[in-house]
């Protein structure tokens, strides 16, 4: 597609840009700054304020930059070489301070406000507006977290624009006309969205701050730091402003190839955990049973008398388990001190209990090119399986949907529920919980996919409409989630390979990706390579010096195994077990069964209560490191401010541990640890994928099955005291088709009872077509007792009874 | 020759030669120095008894300044901290609320501080401040015994409550019964308040920041008084019936034709 260009004049300066291009666009490459506050390059153009005026040769009237495409042998002068043009600037402006208050001295915007710049560099010193100004009642909470001071607003429609065109949440509008327009909200529906924080930032004036920064800071008096925002796995880049030593709010950084200028709320406003009460800020141990403060020399000695204790009895005692959530630094070291000081391979990074076959299929996924953010903004046809893009994984969704928007991409999600991608789904393949295989297996035997045969008697004119969609496409991408059941992810690889798609992963948890490179599961080493291999074991025995022979057990084994008695240190580093494991049940008998539990953590959380060693870690914005996105890539952070005194990076423990246990890791700092790594890179050659598992058998069991993945918002311990961000947060509920809810007499918002016989939440219903007939969605971690809780201990798909909650017992 | 002629002549010559030896020797000049400060009116200053007159825009001790009626006018936005090149002062902002109303306003300087252990007295705090709150002082005797007492706090520097005012907090109710205009030439205050007449709003805000001007009456009745001003409560808008009859027309043309 060849681009035509169109050559222009701008303040006596001639310029190529392509067709289509703004004025304001190409005075910007010239390094002309035409003043502007509803232009944003994100959004569409619109003219609202008009400050941007320019005078263009020919025409009668002057033109607004910012709605004016270039043409050919156009002469644009701004306000730099035309009266006209700045005079029409000034003008406007002195308008738009007409009614602006002039309360700049206690305003958050003070000090990086457009407004106030623009007023000092252009703006005359003295009004010639006697009367009085405007009011109204301000502010005016249109969440809880986002307050809008109507009186300060210039009326640019980038807050309206972007809830409409970018977060797809239109739920602020203009409302009124004249000089009583005004940006509102619809009665009684506050701005519900998962990234209202994006206004705040793009206001051109004071007129949406937030209720966490309001009155806190300053834009001059506070330190900056760029970082990279660990809290899922789109990895978006953020500032962190701290003062005082403490972060005061973090903001989306620029960066157009993964975040774009967006971030989500959880993102932005979801950092006072750190400074939470129930922080870790010293070792703990637990003597007489209360875990008591204790030194680091105290606590490190506990956790290898432990080790060593275990390990004298014999192998496989000591396990241990990551969250999600490790920088890329610690999960390379963690996965070191595993293998060859612990000298065992029990070891997962995984929370769900892992499919039979996962760890073949990501290790293939591991040497290939996948998908990215880019591919997913260009791809005519994104195929999405085991994924909630906007409560997974927030920036995904936004990429989704601008992809939907601008070219009107066929977005199919594969699944028993699509959730967010609900509005602008193209077709949808509606499965059984557990059936996302057959379908992928389906598309991928019609696409001719190698080794892939379709399942017996499986015929859907959907499957068959999707292929018609994929039919002369190129692009195409396939975003497969982490809680894909198994096969799935070979299943779309082996379907990606056949139509020259890109795959992708999609973890949720922030340190996923990394943890995969790094080898932190069972089998797994660092670069994709594998521990049965004899040459990816050579290759990493040449670093690492010797290693297991055997692949260790992953969760469910090590869980069982502990609650049976036969492990005797359960090491968790970042992770909250109790909460977070796939069934609670199992998790809490195991972490009543294993001797010691060495938890090392930010903070004090349901896991801690049966720790035996606590050791504090820092939080990504008090260190320096890199984290791994979704897409695979590596993002530096650096330190925004100092944590508690005596904590620690997770890598500097395992250091320190390895060291007293008579082994040298091999680094004492960042970058020899960094080169280290680099040397270890990913593996040469790409893996088959793995042959799919059987098909499950259909079972006639009772109940309706269970699909839950947690909401974006939820009682993560992360979102600690985040107090305003927290009462955004979506209620929990259960969703149910609507043939289910006329089958067990329930209705929309009636409370219903979701248990499996011994555990009973009670929840109000959500009568959707959404989800599949014979399933119900209830959000992972939002109830006080979460839904693992009704996970049996072999894992797998949970049977449920719904049943409609008697009156009597509601508040009990 | 006369007793008188030789007199005059006796005079002129001492006089003449003791002029010659205070002007022309060397030694003469020196003892004229103490003769002429002998003849001078005294310096010496009683001063701890009687204090002298500074220049009037002596920088001294700060003030945190009250509007007439005893609300404070520091807002808390913390400009003259960021103003001062000794770091010497320390604010925080808090947040008034209907029942404890310190200042106009959303915010009021809920901790004010100023250490004249670091204070060099450049008044770049005063010209900083938005709301004229903080001004300076005569005031000069400022020595403590230890370096603590040097740190002024707000109950020190708040200047007293004027006559006829009230101490802060004030209720929120009883400040808008009140219906004064604290931001002077800043009009704020619309032409119909109460059923007053159009107040010419002045355009040298500056000038006339100090002072408080009463505009209308207020109201004779217990209901809650509002404030008109408000064009729009929450996102519903209500429509502006001003009392009484003399309402101004551009205020007419901003209502809405019907209630929403």
């Amino acid at each position: 597609m060849s681009e035509q260009k169109v050559t222009l004049t701008i303040d006596g300066e001639e310029i190529t840009v392509p067709k289509g291009t703004l004025v304001i666009r190409a005075a910007e490459q010239l390094g002309v700054i035409v003043p502007r506050f509803c232009d944003h390059p994100l959004l569409d153009p619109i003219g609202a304020c008009r400050q941007c005026i320019v005078e263009v040769e020919g025409q009668r009237k002057p033109m607004m930059a910012c709605t004016t495409t270039c043409t050919d042998e156009m002469v644009v002068k701004t306000h730099l070489t035309s009266q006209l043009a700045a005079d029409g600037q000034a003008g406007t402006l002195e308008f738009l301070l007409i009614n602006h208050p002039l309360d700049c001295p206690m305003c958050d915007k003070g000090g990086e406000c457009p407004l106030q710049d623009q007023a000092l560099n252009h703006g005359n010193n003295e009004s010639r507006f006697v009367d009085e100004k405007r009011r109204y009642q301000k502010p005016v909470a249109v969440s809880e977290q986002i307050l809008l001071d109507r009186e300060r607003c210039v009326l640019c429609a980038r807050c309206t624009r972007f809830s409409n065109e970018i977060s797809g949440d239109p739920f602020i509008e203009l409302f009124e006309r004249g000089a009583l327009e005004q940006v509102a909200i619809y009665e009684d529906e506050p701005y519900a969205s998962y990234f209202s924080g994006n206004v705040i930032q793009i206001c051109p004036v004071g007129a949406l701050t937030s209720a966490s920064y309001r009155f806190k800071a300053r834009p001059f008096d506070v330190r900056t730091a760029p970082s990279v925002c660990d809290l899922c796995s789109a990895g978006c880049t953020q500032t962190v402003q701290s003062r005082h030593g403490e972060i005061q709010r973090q903001l989306a950084r620029t960066n157009m190839p993964v975040n774009e200028a967006w971030n989500c709320d959880k993102g932005r406003f979801g950092f006072k955990a750190l400074t939470s009460e129930a922080r870790v800020t010293t070792p703990k141990l637990r003597r007489g049973g209360e875990l008591v403060d204790a030194s680091w020399a105290e606590a490190l000695t506990a956790v290898t008398s432990a080790v060593t204790a275990a390990n004298g009895k014999g192998a496989g005692r000591v396990a241990v388990v990551t969250g999600s959530r490790l920088a890329d630094e610690d999960a390379y070291a963690v996965s070191k001190y595993v293998r060859t000081v612990l000298r065992s391979d029990d070891l997962d990074f995984r929370t769900r209990f892992a499919p039979a076959g996962e760890r073949a299929a990501l290790a293939a996924l591991a040497g290939r090119e996948t998908a990215s953010y880019a591919d997913v903004e260009q791809a005519p046809v994104i195929i999405a399986v085991g994924l909630d893009p906007e409560e997974e994984v927030p920036i995904l969704h936004l990429r989704i949907r601008k992809a939907w928007r601008n070219h009107s991409a066929k977005i199919v999600p594969v699944g028993p529920r699509m959730g967010s991608m609900a509005p602008f789904a193209y077709r949808r393949l509606a499965t059984a919980p557990g059936g996302e295989v057959d379908a992928l297996r389906a598309l991928g035997a019609a696409a001719g996919a190698r080794d892939l045969d379709a399942p017996e008697g499986y015929d859907d004119a959907q499957v068959r409409g999707v292929l018609d969609d994929l039919d002369g496409v190129t692009g195409a991408v396939i975003l497969v989630g982490e809680r894909a059941p198994a096969g799935a992810l070979a299943a779309a690889g082996r379907l990606a390979d056949a139509i020259g798609a890109k795959l992708a992963w999609v973890p949720r948890r922030g340190g996923a990706r990394g943890a995969l490179d790094a080898g932190l599961a069972a089998g797994t080493l660092p670069g994709g390579r594998s521990l049965e291999d004899a040459g990816d074991r050579a290759d990493v025995e040449a670093v690492w010096g010797e290693l297991p022979t055997v692949a260790g057990r992953d969760l469910h084994a090590i869980l069982t195994d502990a609650a049976a008695g036969t492990i005797d240190v359960l090491h968790l580093i970042g992770v909250d077990l109790a909460r977070d494991a796939e069934s609670a049940a199992l998790a809490e008998k195991a972490l009543a069964k294993v001797g010691t539990v060495i938890v090392q953590d930010l903070v004090v959380n349901a896991t801690t209560e049966h720790a035996d060693v606590v050791l504090p870690v820092t939080a990504t914005q008090e260190r320096h490191g890199t984290l791994t996105n979704w897409e695979g890539r590596r993002q530096r952070f650096s330190q925004a401010i100092s944590g508690p005194e005596l904590v620690q990076d997770d890598w500097e423990i395992v250091v320190q541990l390895a060291a007293m246990l008579g082994q040298d890791l091999g680094w004492n700092d960042l970058e020899a640890l960094r080169g280290e790594m680099t040397r270890l890179g990913p593996r040469d050659g790409v893996r088959d994928w793995p042959a799919l598992p059987a098909s499950a058998e259909a079972s006639d069991d009772e109940g309706m099955l269970l699909v839950t993945y947690p909401l974006l918002l939820d009682r993560g311990t992360m979102l600690l005291d985040a107090d305003d961000l927290n009462a955004t947060a979506r209620s929990p509920f259960v969703a149910l088709h609507p043939d289910d809810a006329a089958r067990l007499g329930i209705a929309d918002g009636d409370l219903v009872e979701v248990g499996d016989g011994t555990t009973t939440l009670r929840l109000p219903a959500r009568v959707e077509d959404d989800i599949v007939a014979g399933a119900v969605y209830v959000p992972t971690n939002s109830t006080d007792t979460p839904v693992t809780a009704l996970v049996p201990v072999a894992g797998g798909p949970a049977r449920v009874a719904v049943s409609v909650s008697e009156p009597a017992e509601v508040g009990a | 020759m006369p007793q008188a002629v030789v007199s005059i002549i006796t005079l002129v010559v001492v006089v003449g030669a003791l002029w010659l030896f205070l002007t022309r020797t060397v030694i003469g000049r020196g003892f004229s120095v103490p003769l002429r400060t002998v003849l001078r009116r005294s310096e010496t200053a009683e001063y701890p008894e009687k204090p002298r007159p500074v220049a009037p825009r002596f920088h001294g001790r700060h003030q945190l300044n009250r509007y007439p009626d005893g609300l404070e006018k520091c807002i808390g936005c913390e400009l003259c901290a960021w103003a001062c090149p000794a770091d010497a002062i320390y604010v925080e902002g808090g947040d008034n609320t209907e029942l404890q109303r310190w200042s106009p306003g959303e915010r009021f300087g809920e901790d004010y501080q100023i250490s004249y252990e670091r204070c060099i007295f450049c008044g770049l705090c005063i010209e900083a401040c938005p709301t004229r709150a903080l001004t300076m002082t005569h005031e000069y005797e400022l020595s403590e015994r230890t370096r603590a007492d040097l740190v002024y706090t707000k109950d020190m520097l708040l200047a007293p409550v004027p006559p006829g005012g009230k101490d802060t907090p004030h209720l929120d109710r009883e400040v808008r019964t009140r219906g004064l205009n604290y931001y002077g030439g800043l009009a704020v205050t619309p032409p119909t308040l109460h059923g007053g007449d159009y107040q010419q709003a002045s355009n040298a805000p500056s000038a006339r920041a100090g002072e408080v001007l009463p505009t209308g009456t207020p109201p004779d009745t217990d209901l809650e008084p509002e404030d008109p001003a408000v064009v729009g409560a929450e996102n519903v808008l209500r429509s502006r019936h001003a009392p009484g009859g003399s309402e101004h027309p551009r205020t007419r043309r901003e209502q809405p034709e019907e209630e929403r």
